[in-house]
């Protein structure tokens, strides 16, 4: 029999017998427990799992990553802060951190801004699935086959050869150009390209969750204040944004980690040259090209450290609401 | 309503923040990649049927059912080249062969020394890289025929194989770099090659009007962009500053901003500023099309410079050797250094000595074997015995190979991958612009007190 054919079987009949198995086995531990205190024991025994998993798969490794970090390039001993001096002093981190700054903000802007105003528009009228089903498709595109449709856009062939690149043929049309796109490096153009390739994947997944919180928002109040003689913008202004805000944070969470964990784009379109470079390409480049340990992993943490405001910051805004019911 | 909304959200922010987490420490704990998983699952148990110690090149025994895993970073032609010079040993021995061809080579393989999930043989990237992993790889001392091995193979390969006295790595194919190519239709070059630098200079002054530049001149290749620059400042520090310099300077002992390697940085200005479309092309085009420029109507350029593989690549693949392109060696500039060659190769390694690696191993150095990949052409060949070039050009440029008084092997190779890694990007940054050399090789000089420190 196919060695595969067989793992396929035990993991759709294994994986669920093994959980019932443990529904069960938790069921005989709980026995001698006394009555009332077995409501709360069992949640913890249902949780045992997820938490070793956890354990084993995020705590162990975040540890190992935190030591590696003061440890030298194979980890053999320990170098003190070495390899955070040379993060915040090597030219070539410095930039990627800058860029990284440029990817959070005008990412999360971009996506954001325009999930929004694109969510609010569709909202009123009646080919409202199609447009949001074509807005999100790029979502569903691998990172490095949207690179490599991008490539394309900023194709660029000295004046005089036919320009292949859509955005050279375009500016060709009104006598501009060529222009090597992603070799710009003044004011970080090329940075902003390609940012705009991720911003072109990721807006259609913040209209949909936007669009999802607009629909729960009652009509009536909307009535009322447009009964109340509200305008359109005020309606939006003082009603819609406010009740809206809580998901906006949501989604600029998850749009500021993907910001932080930008790399397939970088790394296929220009990897990291021209000035383009991010952390988690340094992260890359320093664990796999110079298998460099600590180096690789003091920018882990420098990423962790990085995103532990953003997350501080959803937590305290999740507990102010949950104090308000 | 309320209620749900609120549950929403809250569940909202429960994955953002395990995404969160997750996103922080996932990327160092990566997982070893599938491709080099599939090495250990399919090492072989000990078996009866192998052929044991020294196994002679053309035996191997009956291996029915076993099967051996490589990595290497052969794909699409590349691949069909190598599979076929791997199908006869297959077919006597009755054995399989699990190849993974992948330009990540480099992540696989540093993942699977860590976690030891290797494949039974690999192509290794580089001779520096390998003696890094030399502590992880059999000592192929016992597992070829170390005699026969190195009366056929020039003793530079040998060498560069051997890590502590231990022969860890051999090549099954080469290549000599620092070819000039042309296109006899526009200039012929074939019966008087240029000698000397400025005779290339006075050939390039004299058939100005052919083309609309001298060279042509592209560096992208995805994340090692500019390598094809590097090879232009090899050959020039090799015929400015000689082997010495050029042994010492990979070793690390000769600096970046050392005027022999600034020379060469200068001189290689020369030709990007005289190259087909300026730098912004040269840095948006990818090596292989390079050329390309060379064959239009009319044409873009008049010489390419790159090594003897170019043939299979780009406009190349579909012109006639011989009366589409020919080339000419790169010629000399301080004659004191005459006969030095540029050379690089593939080299393999092997990670677990099981019968069927150890017979694979065995058969892929020999002269037959390295005979189908040289026929089918884009590559020389390793073993002196294997002549089978199906044309005059690569013959030729394997006998400059054979002939070279010194075999310098490429040193970005040869370089520990930091060093290499920044070379690469200094070249690009010094194409986009070159008035920034003495910050790039100054930079240069940073990583080098840095890379070649003891880890």
């Amino acid at each position: 029999m196919d060695p595969r054919l067989f793992t396929a079987i035990a993991v759709v009949v294994g994986v669920p017998l093994v959980l019932l198995g443990y529904i069960v086995l938790t069921e005989q531990v709980l026995r001698p427990v006394p009555d009332r205190r077995r409501g709360t024991v069992r949640p913890w025994l249902w949780l045992t799992p997820a938490l070793v998993f956890l354990a084993v798969f995020l705590v162990y490794p975040t540890i190992g990553t935190i030591i590696k970090s003061f440890q030298n390039t194979s980890g053999t001993e320990f170098v003190g802060l070495d390899n955070y001096i040379y993060f915040f002093t090597s030219p070539s981190t410095l930039g990627a951190l800058k860029n990284n700054v440029l990817w959070v903000i005008l990412l999360t802007l971009l996506t954001v801004g325009f999930g929004m105003l694109i969510a609010v528009l569709v909202d009123r009228v009646r080919y409202e699935s199609v447009a949001k089903a074509v807005i999100f498709l790029p979502l569903a595109i691998s990172m490095v086959a949207a690179s490599v449709i991008w490539r394309f856009m900023f194709l660029y062939a000295p004046p005089g050869q036919p320009q292949v690149g859509t955005l050279n043929a375009f500016a060709g049309l009104f006598n501009f150009g060529p222009f090597a796109w992603l070799q710009l490096q003044d004011f970080s153009i090329n940075t902003v390209l390609l940012i705009v390739v991720m911003a072109w994947m990721w807006t259609g997944f913040c209209m949909v969750i936007i669009s999802a919180a607009l629909k729960g928002i009652s009509v009536e109040l909307m009535e009322a204040a447009r009964v109340d003689g509200a305008t359109e913008w005020q309606v939006f202004r003082r009603i819609v944004f406010p009740l809206l805000l809580p998901t906006l944070a949501v989604v600029a969470t998850t749009i500021v980690i993907t910001a932080l964990k930008a790399f397939d784009i970088v790394y296929v379109m220009t990897g990291g040259n021209f000035d383009t470079q991010v952390m988690a390409q340094s992260m890359i480049t320093q664990m796999f090209t110079n298998g460099n340990f600590g180096r690789a992993s003091a920018v882990a943490v420098v990423l962790l450290l990085t995103i532990i405001p953003v997350m501080l910051l959803n937590i305290r805004r999740f507990q102010a609401q949950e104090a308000i019911r | 309503m309320e209620e749900l909304g609120h549950r929403r959200s809250r569940i909202a922010v429960l994955i953002a923040t395990v995404a969160i987490v997750a996103a922080a420490c996932s990327s160092t704990s990566s997982s070893p990649s599938s491709a080099a998983s599939t090495g250990a699952s399919s090492a072989p148990a000990p078996s009866t049927g192998g052929s044991g110690a020294p196994a002679p090149s053309s035996a191997g025994g009956d291996l029915t059912g076993q099967s051996v895993s490589v990595i290497g970073t052969w794909t699409s032609d590349e691949e069909k080249a190598f599979r076929s010079m791997v199908a006869p040993w297959e077919a006597k021995t009755g054995a399989k062969m699990n190849y993974t061809g992948t330009r990540d080579l480099n992540t696989v393989l540093t993942t699977g020394v860590a976690s030891g999930v290797l494949p039974d043989l690999a192509g290794l990237p580089g001779p520096g890289q390998m003696a890094q992993w030399a502590d992880s790889l059999v000592d192929l001392g016992g597992v070829l025929d170390v005699p026969t091995y190195t009366s056929e193979t020039a003793p530079a390969l040998v060498t560069l194989g051997t890590v502590n006295d231990k022969l860890v790595g051999v090549f099954i194919k080469t290549a000599v770099k620092g070819l000039i190519w042309f296109d006899p239709k526009t200039v012929d070059l074939t019966a008087t090659p240029p000698a000397t630098w400025d005779d290339l200079q006075k050939a390039i002054t004299d058939n100005k009007s052919k083309a609309a530049s001298p060279w042509c001149l592209g560096v992208e290749s995805g994340a090692a962009s500019g390598w094809p620059g590097t090879d232009w400042i090899e050959d020039l520090v090799l015929r400015q500053a000689g082997p010495d310099v050029y042994a010492q300077w990979y070793q690390g002992k000769v600096k970046w901003t050392d005027p022999a390697i600034k020379t060469a940085w200068t001189t290689f200005g020369d030709v990007v500023a005289s190259s087909f479309g300026g730098s912004a092309t040269v840095n948006a085009t990818n090596f292989a099309n390079a050329g390309d420029p060379l064959f239009k109507t009319p044409p873009g350029c008049l010489f390419l410079h790159q090594a003897s593989f170019i043939t299979g690549l780009g406009a190349f693949k579909t012109a006639t050797a011989g009366t589409d392109y020919n080339f000419f060696q790169f010629p000399d500039i301080n004659t004191q250094y005459t006969g030095a060659v540029e050379g690089a190769g593939d080299l393999f390694g092997m990670f677990h000595d099981t019968p069927a690696a150890k017979s694979l191993m065995a058969w892929l150095v020999t002269a037959p074997a390295q005979d189908i990949w040289v026929k089918i052409g884009g590559a020389l060949s390793a073993n002196k015995n294997a002549t089978d070039y199906p044309d005059d050009i690569s013959k030729r440029s394997a006998a400059i190979l054979t002939n070279a008084k010194t075999f310098a092997f490429d040193a970005s190779d040869l370089m520990p991958s930091a060093m290499n890694d920044a070379f690469w990007k200094g070249i690009v940054a010094y194409i986009k612009d070159p008035s920034q050399l003495d910050s790039i090789l100054t930079n240069l000089d940073t990583v080098q007190a840095d890379a070649y420190a003891a880890p």
